[in-house]
C-alpha cells in the first residue's frame, strides 16, 4: 500500500468525540469528498441509533454501534479505525478489533497504554500487516483525501497551512503538536505535505519512522520526506541504514529535539515517555550527526529548519522533480450553522415531483405502474421496494383487517362518537384509540411471544409452560367459535398464500406444532387471524433478510400493529360514513344493562 | 516518565508479597525492614526480633548503585558478619548526620567523575548470610528494542560488570512467547558455569523470575546477588524499575510504592509537587520541572514537543545557565488549571531580581494547537497576570508570546489588550513567526 489514505477511505470512530470527528467531516466537506470520512461510530453507552453532524451548510447522520463488531458488521468497507479509547481501555479495544479483522490501520490516541500490553498489541498488528499510528498520537493525514480526527486543528489553520490538497513532502514527527507546527512550516517555506504521520510520544509505538518513511519512498506523491525525531531510542539508525543501503533515494531532511537533553543527568524527563536516552548514541547530538554523515539533511538548530526546507524545495523544484501544484477549488464551511430540530429519512418535497423514499410519486401511484399500496407501504415504512411477494402479502393482510363488524370496540366507539354528532376524524381517532394491548395487540404479542420461544429453542410444551409462568395466554392462539374443524378462511387463506409463494415459513412451521399441542387440549385453541398475521410478518422480513435484531425492534416499535391500525382505518370510516347516512340520534345505554352497585363513600 | 526506579526494600517486598506463586519450590525469608535512622531501626527490632539474635548488614536504600566502592555497606565491625542491632543503629546514625559523596561510576576501584552530595535517608537493613562464592548468582531481565532479555550469569556481585561478555548469558524473546517456549528456551541456556548439580534448580527460579517480572510489569528487574542454597533463596542486592502506567492493573501487586527522586537531586519542590498533584487529577498534561530557579528565563509552553524545542533553542542561544525550568501544559486544560499553572510559575519567578539586574523573560510559546482552545487557556494566564501583575513589574519582566490553533487571534488580542492595560511588556506572534524566534528576538533584545 504506497498510499495511507484515499478519498475514499472511512473509518470507525471508536467513542463519540463529537468535535474531533466534526472536524474530519469539515475537512470532508471542505476538500469535496462524496461519502463522509467516518463511517459509523461506536459509543457503547449511547442509546442513540446516529449522531447528526454538520455537513457543510446542513447536516448528515452517522450511525451509532454498541461495540467493533457491530460497527464493522453494518460498515465493511470502513477499513480505518480511530480508537479514541481511554489508556484502560484501548487495548482492548485494538486487539477486539485486530481480532474481527477487515481494517488496514488502526489510530489509538491514548497516552500510557502499559508498556507490556502496548507491545502486545503493537506486534499483534505488525503480525497482521495492520498499520498502527500511536499510541499517544494526534494521527496523521494525507491531504485531500482523509485526516485523522484534530490533526490539522481548525479548518482555518488547515487551509493556511496547505493541509487540504496533496503537496510534495512526506512527514513524519515523534510530536503532534509539532506536527502541526511543521505543516505550517513547510506550507511557508515548501507545497505542502502529500502524506503526514505523527507516530506518537509512548515508548512503545506501532509504526515507527522507518515503517512511514518506506512507505512514503515508493508513494510517487511524496518527493522528500521530514523526519523530526526525538532524543532517545535508536529509530533514527534504521532511517539511517535505509539510506546507506540505497532503500531510501527520495531526499530526507531530519532533526532530532531533545539536545538540551545532554546538560541533565536522566533524572529530568524532557517531553514524552519514549524521549529518554538511555546511551550516548541515544542523544539528540549523536543522531543529528549521524544523519548528517549518512547524507540526510541536518540543519544546524531547530532554528534553521525552515531555511533548511525552502533549500531543499527550491532545489528539487529547480530539477523538476517537483512540479507546480494546481490549486483545487474548495468548499467553504460555513461560519454560523444552525442544527436542525427534525429529521426526515423517508419521502422529500423539495424536488419537482415529491417522493416517497426517492421515488416520484407518480412512479408507484398511477396503475400503469403495477405498484400497489403493499408497494407504498414498503417505501414509506420499511424505506425499501419490496419483492411482489411481499408487497402482495401486506395487501392481503391490510384487507384481511379491513373490519371485523360494528360490535368490536373499536368500531362500537366510532359508531356512538358519530352519533353524537361528531365528525368523521374525531369519530376514526375515537376507535382507533382502542387499538392496543387487547385489541389488535395479538399480532405484536403473537410476533413477539412465538419468535422468543423460537429463537430459544423452546419445544411447543416449554412454551406452552413458559407463557403459564408469565401468567399471560399465548397471543394468537384461540378463536370465539372456529376450530381445527370449523376453520377460519381467513387463515387458511394467509397460510395457503405464504405456503405458496414465501421462500420459507419457518416461524409458520413452529407455530403450527404448537396449535398441535393447544388444539389437542381445547378445539377452539387455534391460530387465529392475528397470530397468522403476526407471525407471518417474521417470516416475511427474514426471508427478505433482515436481521433477528432489526426484526425484534420492528416488534418493539409496535410495527405490526400499524398494519393492523392502518387496515382496520378502513372499516371504522366506513362505519362512521354508516352512521351519517343512516342519521342515527344520540345514543344512550340503556339503564337495565348497567349493574349499578354504589355504597356511601366512607369518610377518611 | 513510563519506567520508574523503586527502592531495593519496595523491589523484595513485591517479589515477596507473589513469592509462592513465582517461586513455590524456593523458600526466601523475607527478613528485610527499611528505616530512616538508627532510633528508627531501634524501633523496628520490637515487631522483627531477628534484628536483635542476628547478625546484620544495613546499606543505603536510595536508588544509586556502586553502594560497596563508596564505602557505604555495613558488613563486619571487627570481622565480616559481626554487625549487631547497636552497631547497625550507630552507624546509621553517623550516616545521616552529614551530607555524603557518592560516586556513581568508577574506574576499577577509583571513583571518576564528580561526586553527587546530599544526605542519605533510607537505609536498608537485613540478616548477614554467611555463604560460598559459589553459591551466588546474577539474573536480570528488561526490555531491549521491542524484546525482553533476560541475562544470567554464575556469578554474583558487583564484579559482574567487569567480565560481561564472558561471565553473562542473554536470551531475548519477542512479547508473543508463550510460557512453554520462553521455559524452554531458559532452560537451553543455562550458564555452563552453573554447577550442573544445580542446573535444573536455577532453571526453575530463573523461569519464575522471568515470569515475575513480565507479570508483575517491572520495566528492569535486577538480583545481584541472589544466593541459591539447596531450595533457600537470599535476595542479597536487587535494583528495579516498574512500568507505572500499569499502575492501575497493579494497584494489589504492588501494594504502597513510592518513586523517590535520585539521590543528590533536589527534592521536589512544593510548587512542583503541587502541579503534579493537578496533572494527576486532569485529562490534561501539566509537568514543571525546575532547573535553575533563579536563572532568567522562564518558560511556559503548550505541547509536549514544542517544550522541548523552546528548550533546546534557549540552550542554544542564551545557554543553559539562563534557563530557569522545564515544562508543558497541553491536552486541552481548562481555564482554571491554565491559570493555576501560570500562577505557580509566576510566583516562583518573581520571588527574586535577576543577578545582575536584567529584566527577566518570560516566554509564553507554544506550536499550532491541534484542539486546544487557545483563547481560553490564555484568559487562564491573563487572570494569573492580574494577581501578579504588581510583583512582574517589580521584579522587571519582558513577556514573548507565540502561538497558533484554534480561536489563536482571539487569544493573543485578549492577552495582548491584558497585558498593556496592567503595563507589562509583552510582545506577541502568530503561526506565521517560526515557533521558537520569539526566543532568538528576546535573547537579541
Amino acid at each position: 500500500m504506497a498510499q495511507l489514505f484515499t478519498k475514499d477511505t472511512q473509518a470507525i470512530f471508536w467513542n463519540n468525540n463529537a468535535s474531533a470527528i466534526q472536524r474530519m467531516l469539515d475537512y470532508d466537506y471542505t476538500i469535496k469528498r462524496k461519502t463522509p470520512s467516518v463511517a459509523g461510530i461506536v459509543a457503547p453507552t449511547s442509546s442513540n441509533k446516529f449522531e447528526k453532524f454538520f455537513w457543510g451548510p446542513d447536516e448528515v447522520m452517522v450511525p451509532l454501534y454498541k461495540n467493533t463488531a457491530e460497527a464493522k458488521a453494518h460498515q465493511p468497507q470502513a477499513d480505518v479505525l480511530l480508537n479514541f479509547a481511554s489508556l484502560r481501555t484501548a487495548y482492548d479495544v485494538t486487539m477486539e478489533a485486530l481480532e474481527i479483522g477487515g481494517f488496514k490501520s488502526i489510530m489509538i490516541t491514548a497516552e500510557g497504554i502499559p508498556e507490556r500490553l502496548a507491545r502486545r498489541m503493537n506486534q499483534a498488528a505488525r503480525d497482521k500487516n495492520v498499520i498502527v499510528i500511536g499510541p499517544a498520537t494526534v494521527g496523521g493525514i494525507v491531504p485531500g483525501a482523509f485526516k485523522i480526527a484534530n490533526v490539522g486543528g481548525t479548518i482555518e489553520n488547515i487551509v493556511n497551512s496547505k493541509l487540504h490538497r496533496a503537496g510534495s513532502c512526506g512527514l513524519v514527527t515523534r510530536s503532534g503538536g509539532l506536527f502541526n507546527e511543521l505543516s505550517n512550516i513547510i506550507a511557508i517555506n515548501a507545497d505542502g505535505i502529500a502524506e503526514g504521520v505523527a507516530i506518537g510520544g509512548d515508548r512503545f509505538v506501532g509504526s515507527v519512522f522507518i515503517d512511514n518513511l518506506l512507505r512514503m519512498q515508493d508513494n510517487p506523491e511524496v518527493k522528500y520526506m521530514i523526519l523530526l525525531g526525538e532524543v532517545g531510542g535508536t529509530e533514527e539508525y534504521k532511517v539511517i541504514d535505509a539510506v546507506k543501503s540505497g532503500r531510501i533515494t527520495k531526499p530526507i531532511i531530519a532533526w532530532c529535539i531533545g539536545t538540551i537533553a545532554k546538560y541533565y543527568d536522566s533524572g529530568v524527563q524532557f517531553g514524552h515517555a519514549g524521549a529518554s536516552a538511555n546511551a550516548a548514541s541515544e542523544t539528540a547530538e549523536a543522531k543529528n550527526k549521524a544523519m548528517a554523515d549518512a547524507g540526510i539533511y541536518v540543519p544546524a538548530t531547530f532554528n534553521d529548519l525552515p531555511t533548511k526546507i525552502a533549500e531543499v524545495y527550491g532545489k528539487l523544484k529547480a530539477d523538476g522533480v517537483i512540479k507546480n501544484i494546481p490549486e483545487p477549488d474548495m468548499n467553504i464551511v460555513p461560519k454560523v450553522r444552525r442544527k436542525k430540530e427534525f429529521i426526515c429519512t423517508i419521502s422529500d418535497d423539495r424536488g419537482d415531483e415529491a417522493t416517497y423514499a426517492g421515488f416520484p410519486i407518480s412512479s408507484v401511484a398511477l396503475p400503469s405502474t403495477g405498484k400497489g399500496i403493499g408497494d407504498v407501504i414498503s417505501l414509506l415504512w420499511f424505506k425499501k421496494q419490496y419483492p411482489k411477494w411481499a408487497t402482495d402479502f401486506i395487501e392481503t393482510v391490510i384487507k384481511t383487517v379491513a373490519d371485523h363488524g360494528p360490535a368490536v370496540s373499536g368500531a362500537h366507539n366510532a359508531k356512538v362518537t358519530a352519533r353524537a354528532g361528531k365528525s368523521v376524524v374525531e369519530s376514526l381517532v375515537t376507535g382507533l384509540l382502542t387499538i392496543g394491548p387487547r385489541f389488535g395487540g395479538a399480532i405484536d404479542g403473537a410476533a413477539e411471544h412465538f419468535k422468543y420461544a423460537d429463537d430459544n429453542k423452546l419445544s411447543p410444551a416449554e412454551f406452552l409452560n413458559h407463557m403459564k409462568k408469565l401468567g399471560i395466554p399465548i397471543p394468537g392462539i384461540g378463536h370465539r367459535i372456529k376450530s381445527l374443524k370449523n376453520p377460519d378462511l381467513r387463515v387458511k387463506g394467509l397460510m395457503d398464500y405464504a405456503k405458496e409463494c414465501f421462500p420459507a415459513t419457518p416461524l409458520l412451521d413452529y407455530a403450527r406444532t404448537v396449535e398441535a399441542l393447544t388444539t389437542s387440549k381445547k378445539e377452539n385453541l387455534i391460530l387465529n387471524v392475528d397470530g397468522t398475521i403476526g407471525i407471518l410478518m417474521v417470516d416475511m422480513w427474514r426471508a427478505l433478510g433482515y436481521s433477528e435484531q432489526e426484526i425484534n425492534e420492528f416488534i418493539a416499535s409496535g410495527t405490526l400493529n400499524a398494519f393492523f391500525i392502518a387496515g382496520r382505518t378502513i372499516g371504522f370510516i366506513g362505519h362512521v360514513l354508516d352512521e351519517k347516512r343512516l342519521d342515527m340520534p344520540m345514543y344512550r345505554h340503556p339503564m337495565d344493562d348497567i349493574l349499578y352497585d354504589v355504597q356511601m363513600a366512607d369518610e377518611i | 516518565m513510563a519506567q520508574k526506579a523503586i527502592r531495593e526494600f519496595d523491589a523484595k517486598s513485591i517479589l515477596a508479597k507473589h513469592w509462592d506463586k513465582y517461586f513455590p519450590n524456593f523458600t526466601y525469608a523475607y527478613e528485610t525492614v527499611m528505616v530512616k535512622n538508627g532510633p528508627g531501626l531501634r524501633e523496628a527490632a520490637i515487631d522483627h526480633a531477628w534484628l536483635n539474635d542476628k547478625k546484620l548488614v544495613a546499606k543505603p536504600d536510595m536508588l544509586f548503585g556502586k553502594r560497596g566502592k563508596n564505602g557505604l555497606v555495613l558488613f563486619k565491625d571487627q570481622k565480616p558478619g559481626d554487625v549487631t542491632l547497636v552497631k547497625a543503629a550507630d552507624w546509621i546514625d553517623s550516616k545521616v548526620k552529614e551530607k555524603q559523596e557518592v560516586y556513581f561510576s568508577f574506574d576499577g576501584e577509583t571513583p571518576s567523575g564528580n561526586p553527587s552530595v546530599d544526605y542519605l535517608t533510607h537505609f536498608i537493613v537485613e540478616p548477614f548470610t554467611p555463604h560460598e562464592q559459589a553459591e551466588e548468582y546474577y539474573i536480570s531481565a528488561t526490555v531491549v528494542g521491542d524484546d525482553d532479555v533476560l541475562y544470567m550469569s554464575a556469578e554474583g556481585g558487583m564484579e559482574v560488570e567487569e567480565g560481561w561478555e564472558e561471565k553473562v548469558t542473554e536470551v531475548s524473546f519477542k512479547i508473543t512467547e508463550s510460557e512453554d517456549e520462553i521455559a524452554a528456551k531458559i532452560k537451553a541456556n543455562i550458564p555452563a558455569d552453573v554447577a550442573d548439580k544445580d542446573k535444573a534448580a536455577f532453571a526453575e527460579f530463573a523461569i519464575g523470575f522471568f515470569k515475575a517480572y513480565r507479570e508483575l510489569n517491572f520495566a528492569y528487574l535486577e538480583i545481584n546477588p541472589f544466593v541459591m542454597q539447596g531450595k533457600k533463596i537470599e535476595l542479597l542486592d536487587m535494583v528495579a524499575k516498574l512500568d507505572d502506567t500499569a499502575g492501575f492493573l497493579m494497584a494489589n501487586a504492588w501494594g504502597d510504592v513510592e518513586y523517590p527522586t535520585s539521590f543528590g537531586m533536589e527534592e521536589k519542590s512544593p510548587e512542583v509537587l503541587a502541579i503534579e498533584d493537578a496533572d494527576s487529577k486532569t485529562g490534561a498534561s501539566l509537568k514543571l520541572t525546575l532547573l535553575k530557579p533563579d536563572a532568567r528565563i522562564w518558560t511556559m509552553v503548550a505541547g509536549g514537543g514544542a517544550s522541548v524545542v523552546y528548550a533546546d533553542t534557549i540552550a542554544d542561544l542564551a545557554g543553559i545557565e539562563d534557563l530557569a525550568n522545564y515544562g508543558e501544559y497541553s491536552g486541552g486544560p481548562t481555564t482554571g488549571e491554565t491559570k493555576f499553572y501560570a500562577e505557580t510559575l509566576l510566583d516562583l519567578m518573581t520571588r527574586k531580581k535577576d543577578a545582575e539586574g536584567r529584566e527577566k523573560i518570560l516566554i509564553i510559546g507554544g506550536a499550532i494547537a491541534n484542539f486546544t482552545d487557545v483563547a481560553k487557556t490564555f484568559t487562564g494566564i491573563i487572570q494569573a497576570f492580574e494577581e501578579y501583575q504588581d510583583k512582574m513589574k517589580e521584579i522587571g519582566m519582558k513577556i514573548y508570546v507565540r502561538r497558533g490553533g484554534p480561536n489563536y487571534e482571539k487569544g493573543l488580542k485578549d492577552i495582548k489588550e491584558a497585558a498593556d492595560r496592567m503595563g507589562l511588556w509583552i510582545d506577541v506572534y502568530g503561526p506565521e513567526t517560526h515557533v521558537t524566534d520569539i526566543v532568538r528576538m528576546a535573547v537579541e533584545a
